[in-house]
């Protein structure tokens, strides 16, 4: 059985010691590693992020993590991308045109484009619930979060989108499929709302522990 | 919609708070860490905390008080204050904080401010501007706001800007401390000339001081310091009034 653990994906981009502070906090045993086999041993991968697109992939390549998160996303392995972990699970990004993502996803990242509005997206805002996941358990219609990002997904796939957020337009704030989940905004960085999505999180994480066979 | 952000403001000296605003003398005394927390509880949008610790030695001080405010509290912080050089700023992020805000090495080295949004990101520079008005504009004051460097605050906004600042913490030198309102005028200058977020900084004394300040000035969001600091407005307070007045506020 995979341990109790949850892996904070550590690639070297800003904002992953944020992430693991917050779990800490909460008490969440994780692994804040970029080693294999540790990673395959969890229960769940955060992949967190600040920076920028190009840069995190070409990191992931370093470490050579691309194919194993992958794998364990195929594998139904709980999967929590934040900021630059959402927008990496899509084809490509405007910010860094012929570097590939993750291509879990089709479709692709994209600038704020809308006139009269500040870029980057700095602040609280808030979203809009889409559909029911087991992610915002708890979480209400129009909970603020902290959001700072230039770029936003552009899913082709509608049925993926947990929430929307309205910023000169209404963007793509979080996504989530099975057991994979996405969101544009900071939950680390979101008080008590954010705390309870990171509850909600782990939660997922040790339910479905059993289900997944380990790979050691 | 975006809220509108209150930002309570700390100055810390050789790891401890101090006073309440920038260019006045400084009084009481406190725990960061602690003072961080009630914050948070208050439900304030971010946190700023200004080292102004002038030796340099003691610096290495702020890096364990943020090591350790980090873990504490999980909504956005910013450290500024004698910021000089990118290992300075790495350092200050590795340990935790969100964001830097850099001054007077701003004025003396621009690059900086592109060399470190460059490595870190536009989202992690805040570029902190002293203003003092002379002749119907205004004047930008380093260190501290004792120097005065003869240049135009809006022309270096502006220069900020495409540098690669992320936001811009705007003071008003000749409003901080008066308690008799922001500098509307020169916010409005400010926030129509840019096009990131600006942080309005310096005068507020009354509640509808945060009111004139957005919607007047057009700030993004608003700093205080003293007032928080000697409790004389609470932030669920000060919240509760800008919501009742129709401002996009997170309560």
């Amino acid at each position: 059985m995979l341990s109790k653990k949850i892996a904070i994906i550590d690639y070297k981009m800003g904002n992953l010691h944020s992430v693991f502070n917050a779990f800490q906090y909460l008490k969440i045993p994780v692994e804040f590693t970029h080693e294999k086999e540790k990673i395959l041993n969890c229960a769940g991968i955060v992949l967190p992020g600040v920076g920028a697109f190009g840069d995190a992939m070409k990191n992931l390549q370093y470490l050579g993590l691309v194919d194993l998160i992958k794998q364990e996303i195929s594998s139904k392995k709980p999967y929590l991308g934040i900021c630059l972990g959402l927008q990496l699970l899509f084809e490509q990004s405007e910010e860094c045109r012929g570097k590939r993502g993750l291509n879990i996803f089709k479709g692709k990242v994209v600038r704020f484009r809308s006139k009269g509005i500040k870029v980057p997206h700095i602040g609280w805002n808030q979203l809009c619930l889409k559909k029911k996941s087991e992610l915002f358990k708890g979480i209400q219609q129009g909970s603020y979060f902290y959001f700072v990002h230039s770029y936003y997904v552009a899913p082709e796939d509608k049925n993926i989108i947990a929430t929307t957020t309205e910023y000169g337009e209404e963007f793509v704030s979080s996504i989530s499929l099975d057991r994979v989940f996405g969101v544009q905004f900071h939950p680390e960085k979101s008080q008590d709302k954010g705390m309870e999505m990171i509850k909600n999180f782990a939660r997922i994480c040790l339910n479905t522990r059993r289900s997944v066979p380990a790979k050691l | 919609m975006l809220a509108k952000r209150l930002i309570p403001c700390l100055d810390i000296d050789k790891g401890r708070v101090v006073k309440g605003t920038k260019f006045l003398q400084i009084r009481d005394a406190g725990d960061p860490v602690e003072n961080a927390v009630l914050y948070d509880k208050d439900r304030a949008d971010e946190l700023v905390f200004l080292d102004i610790t002038a030796s340099h030695e003691k610096r290495d001080i702020m890096i364990n008080v943020v090591r350790k405010i980090a873990k504490k509290i999980f909504i956005p912080f910013t450290v500024g204050g004698g910021l000089r050089n990118i290992q300075d700023i790495t350092n200050i992020l590795r340990a935790g904080a969100d964001k830097v805000s850099i001054n007077t090495q701003a004025v003396i080295a621009p690059e900086l401010i592109k060399e470190s949004s460059r490595k870190f990101g536009s989202q992690c520079v805040v570029v902190a501007v002293d203003a003092k008005r002379k002749n119907g504009q205004w004047e930008v004051y380093i260190h501290g706001g004792r120097t005065p460097t003869g240049m135009d605050v809006v022309a270096w906004i502006k220069k900020c800007e495409r540098l690669g600042a992320g936001e811009i913490l705007l003071t008003s030198m000749d409003q901080d401390g008066t308690k008799s309102g922001y500098d509307t005028e020169l916010l409005k200058a400010v926030s129509t000339t840019v096009n990131i977020p600006v942080i309005a900084s310096g005068g507020a004394g009354k509640l509808e001081h945060f009111y004139e300040a957005i919607v007047k000035g057009g700030a993004d969001a608003i700093l205080a310091a003293s007032l928080f600091h000697f409790r004389e407005f609470t932030i669920p307070q000060v919240k509760q009034y800008l919501k009742k007045r129709d401002i996009e506020i997170r309560l």
